[in-house]
């Protein structure tokens, strides 16, 4: 039993991550009926987003420290944040501390411009084209994305920290009534699975709620009835490219803590996000986070040596298994409409 | 003559020429000259236009031709050097049993993962050649290493059977005696020639991979994969199960692969996992696109084009290029190669990606096309002094214009 | 007994009855017509006779066998050709390839492996497929992209692709749908000299009167999924329950 639970938890932030990731693909599938696989290169620059503004906000001077000495006796120089000598050592510090949260601040217009830039200037000029141009294109754009991060950051993941409030563990178990240190819970895992059900929710109740939303919603079943009512469906469906394109982002700047970024994380979460976005159903919303978190707990489930003791390298595999199975027996997925891309 | 029209005849032998005399087309530059590090003739450079290339003829067959768009061929070309690999383990260190072996394993594989992708198209049939190429690549690293020996890579160890190994038998891969890393070095003037056997090796089969492929696209066969990349519907109303073709295009472009993995490993006496990934599967798409899709010539081109790329832009570095904008102004000299610096050495993948969407958006016949619109640009000033009619045509069925060249 | 026999099929789409009970028989070199207004199953039908769609109950024969469950391609096969409403040709393909392909199927059945002939040493199917162009004043398009053609000419090659198979049944599905009269007449014009210049057995699911009382020998009047009579043109002009399904539909 606890370690069913420590499972499922263990896979929540992965599968928050895919479900995010595949959320913005969908939308774009959806909406523009466009195959992104520039998608993960989103997902990696909302990371970079991260970095960035750790060095921003890391960014100091030289300053002489008169109490204290090198081994020579010399006055020592220190290096001091432009934010800590503004605001003062204790409040700076914080400020640095909680640097990836407050990327999400830089992240959401550089996201939403970057998004708009990639519609308007690319991606509306294959809409006409076949899938198989699209998914070249798209992935072309990725390799230029994660070169010019690696022009600028390097090739080695770059470490970036939680705050320190989020540093150590949450003991389920013991809130379960199981022995301590059983189920323990990274804290910042915590964070990050809430905040993707915040994102995933604020998503649903944006396209729920509002009039834009519910306009978009048509334009995905049926955009050709949309656009004869005289709806400017084509400006609505870009900014809907600009809204995945920071769901993608956020979806990384907060993934930095659990792992560091490097210029080809894009990638790998690319190939899986898209296996998230078929087994959930081409086209869905709904199918897409649920075959996210469905994945990600079953990735974990499949590590647990219990597990590969019977089959050796499920772990490895069950993603990929799954798709393929699901993909043979109910090829519009999870809970895809029927005839998308049905063939 | 081979059983084609005289202007493929002449198209082959044009390749063949190309294809034998590579070692020494590829030195332009003589040695010790500041150019020289843009020559290209020197073996293992030479050996990778040539595998490449026929990894990239064999993807052509299926995606230029069918327009399903694989993205898993990588595991082929894993499995073609895994299993070469295993018969030199096994047997010894002569090439052709495992390029044998190599070719029909990819095509039982292919078969396999064939046989269930093809049951889907378009973007499914992608997502599903990527799962199981990944899934190829997980398990190469993890359960299989006492097959593929993991993160190491497989190699031969000292104590492998290799129970055809003579007393006099050379110790690294060879064709009956004939040692592939072995060279006969000439030097004319300050140009040297390196002529390697493992080369020419590589070189036969791509010839010969390619004058299958001709034959292919030439054949009714061929026809029939065109004809599905069209219209499918039309395809089953015609009484034709396309199912079948496109399998069998699938088995022959991973045998194709297969055989480049195979020789891979005939050349260098190493195979890992991390040929399987599907980067691997991306590079040869790219080089399929960049060359020209459902042209013959294309792939090769892209694949030499991409591998040139790879191993000679990547050495410029800031150093070179001061020393080219020398004549500069210090300022502008500076500014130069600073613009310069992002796009080469190890930012070549920058300009490859940069130049792939650049095709895609604007070339999507690939370098093939851009060389025929250039062609046609000074054929129609020509015709225009000479009068029209100028061209002799052939009898044959006029391909559609893009697979010609 | 009819080249094409259909007894008692139904097709229901859930609430929606499709087809109610449908029994026709198309004789051997005649041209049969199946008219109706909109939404009256001539589509459904169709579909269940290519393979498309498989009737709730109720059998299809072609030629003696069951064409139920079996797949467009095997259909084919049998002998029964389908031309589209909007022409479906190899867009990409010259001409002439279009109608070589055909040819190749006619010959090698649903598949063939002929990775190493040629195409141009195919002396015989080329000649064939020349031939045919020819009959229907193609031959100067042979090298022409088929992308390329003029509505009226994909729609001419179409024809051809199937003529050229020598099928034993033309299934037509509306041919002249959307095309201005002048196109239309020319089908009409090219239907007719097909149909006089081979012995063909066709089935046309058509709207158009002005098409059907042009070609028909007999035909069949659907209604809300069931026939309503089948008889000669003559006969059928001014049947009343005809134009009660007709005008009814247009006016009520």
């Amino acid at each position: 039993m606890d370690a069913i639970l420590l499972q499922i938890l263990n896979g929540l932030d992965k599968g928050s991550a895919y479900a995010l990731i595949a959320l913005g693909l969908t939308l774009i599938f959806g909406t523009l009926g466009v195959v992104n696989f520039a998608h993960g290169a989103l997902f990696m620059i909302g990371a970079f987003c991260a970095v960035t503004m750790q060095r921003i906000l890391g960014l100091s001077f030289s300053q002489v420290d008169p109490t204290k000495t090198d081994f020579l006796g010399n006055p020592l120089k220190v290096q001091v944040p432009y934010v800590e000598s503004w605001f003062g050592p204790e409040v700076g510090g914080a400020i640095i501390d909680w640097s990836v949260p407050i990327a999400i601040v830089m992240a959401i217009p550089v996201m939403i411009a970057l998004g708009f830039a990639m519609e308007r200037g690319l991606i509306k000029h294959f809409y006409k084209r076949p899938h198989a141009d699209q998914i070249l294109v798209t992935f072309g754009l990725a390799i230029v994305l994660q070169e010019i991060v690696k022009y600028f950051f390097g090739a080695n993941p770059i470490q970036t920290g939680a705050p320190d409030m989020f540093a150590g563990s949450f003991d389920f178990g013991v809130l379960m009534g199981f022995d301590p240190n059983v189920i323990i819970y990274p804290y910042w895992r915590m964070v990050y699975f809430l905040f993707a059900l915040v994102i995933i929710g604020g998503v649903f109740a944006f396209l729920q709620f509002t009039t834009f939303g519910m306009v978009v919603r048509a334009g995905m079943a049926d955009r050709e009835t949309v656009g004869l009512l005289g709806i400017d469906i084509d400006r609505r469906f870009t900014i809907m490219f600009g809204l995945a394109a920071a769901v993608a982002g956020l979806a990384g700047v907060m993934y930095t803590p659990i792992l560091s970024p490097n210029y080809h994380m894009g990638m790998d979460f690319l190939v899986l996000s898209f296996v998230v976005v078929v087994v959930g159903g081409m086209g869905s919303l709904p199918g897409a986070v649920l075959a996210g978190f469905l994945l990600g707990i079953l990735q974990s489930f499949a590590s647990m040596n219990e597990i590969k003791s019977i089959i050796p390298g499920i772990d490895q595999v069950i993603i990929y298994l799954i798709a393929i199975v699901i993909l043979l027996t109910r090829p519009r997925g999870l809970m895809g409409r029927k005839g998308v891309m049905e063939d | 003559m081979f059983g084609l029209s005289s202007k493929d005849t002449r198209f082959l032998l044009i390749v063949v020429f190309l294809t034998l005399a590579t070692p020494i087309l590829l030195q332009p530059f003589p040695e010790g000259s500041s150019l020289a590090q843009f020559n290209a003739g020197y073996p293992d450079l030479m050996q990778k236009f040539a595998i490449f290339g026929i990894f990239a003829i064999g993807f052509n067959i299926l995606f230029g031709l069918t327009g399903y768009l694989s993205f898993g061929h990588a595991a082929f070309l894993g499995v073609g050097s895994y299993t070469v690999v295993w018969m030199y383990k096994l047997l010894g260190y002569n090439v052709l049993p495992g390029l044998v072996l190599a070719v029909i394993v990819s095509a039982l594989f292919a078969l396999l993962i064939g046989f269930i992708s093809l049951r889907r198209s378009g973007i499914y049939f992608s997502i599903l050649t990527l799962a199981f190429a990944q899934m190829s690549y997980n398990l190469a690293y993890s359960v299989l290493t006492p097959i593929t020996n993991g993160e190491t890579g497989l190699q031969v160890y000292s104590n492998d059977p290799q129970i055809l190994m003579g007393e006099n038998s050379p110790t690294s891969p060879h064709l009956f005696g004939i040692v592939m890393r072995e060279s006969t070095q000439f030097e004319v003037g300050g140009w040297l020639f390196t002529l390697n056997n493992g080369y020419y090796f590589c070189a036969v089969i791509a010839i010969l991979a390619f004058y299958l492929s001709l034959r292919i696209f030439r054949s009714p066969f061929g026809m029939m994969l065109r004809a599905i990349k069209t219209n499918q519907t039309r395809m089953n109303y015609t009484g034709l199960n396309s199912r079948p073709y496109t399998l069998a295009a699938f088995v022959i472009s991973g045998m194709y692969a297969g055989l480049a993995g195979g020789l891979l490993a005939a050349m260098d006496p190493l195979a890992g996992a991390e040929r399987m990934q599907w980067t691997a599967s991306g590079e040869v798409v790219l080089m399929t696109i960049l060359g020209g899709a459902g042209t013959l010539m294309g792939p090769v081109l892209g694949a030499g084009f991409i591998k040139y790329f790879e191993n000679i832009f990547s050495k410029i570095n800031d150093g070179v290029l001061h020393a080219w904008f020398a004549f500069l102004p210090d300022g502008l000299e500076d500014l130069v190669v600073a613009l310069i610096h992002p796009f080469v050495g190890k930012g070549w993948h920058l300009t490859l990606g940069i130049l792939f969407m650049l095709v895609v958006i604007f070339l999507p016949g690939g370098l093939v096309e851009g060389g025929q619109r250039i062609a046609r640009l000074f054929r129609s000033k020509k015709t225009k002094t000479a009068g029209p009619g100028g061209r002799n045509r052939d009898h044959q069925p006029k391909p559609a214009p893009h697979v010609a060249e | 007994m009819g080249i094409l026999e259909v007894k008692g099929v139904n097709k229901r789409f859930g609430g929606l009855q499709a087809l109610g009970d449908v029994n026709l028989s198309v004789a051997e070199n005649t041209v049969h017509a199946i008219i109706g207004p909109n939404g009256a199953g001539k589509s459904t039908l169709l579909n269940c006779l290519v393979g498309k769609l498989i009737p709730d109950t109720g059998s299809v024969m072609f030629d003696g066998q069951s064409v139920l469950g079996r797949k467009p391609h095997e259909i084919n096969q049998m002998g029964i050709s389908r031309v589209f409403q909007t022409p479906e040709i190899f867009g990409d393909l010259t001409v002439l390839e279009n109608v070589l392909i055909p040819c190749f199927a006619k010959r090698d059945g649903a598949f063939r492996m002929h990775a190493f002939e040629t195409v141009a040493h195919e002396r015989d199917i080329v000649a064939k497929a020349t031939q045919m162009l020819d009959d229907v004043n193609m031959a100067d398009k042979k090298d022409m992209h088929a992308a390329s053609l003029s509505r009226g000419d994909k729609r001419r090659l179409e024809m051809a692709m199937c003529l050229v198979q020598e099928p034993k049944l033309l299934l037509l599905d509306e041919p002249t749908a959307g095309m201005a009269r002048a196109d239309t007449n020319n089908t009409i014009d090219l239907l007719r000299e097909i149909k006089e210049k081979r012995d063909i057995t066709m089935a046309i699911i058509e709207h158009d009167m002005h098409v059907v009382f042009s070609l028909a020998d007999r035909i069949t009047v659907l209604a809300q999924g069931t026939p309503l009579v089948e008889d000669i043109p003559e006969k059928i002009k001014g049947h009343p329950k005809v134009q009660e399904a007709y005008l009814g539909q247009a006016h009520g």
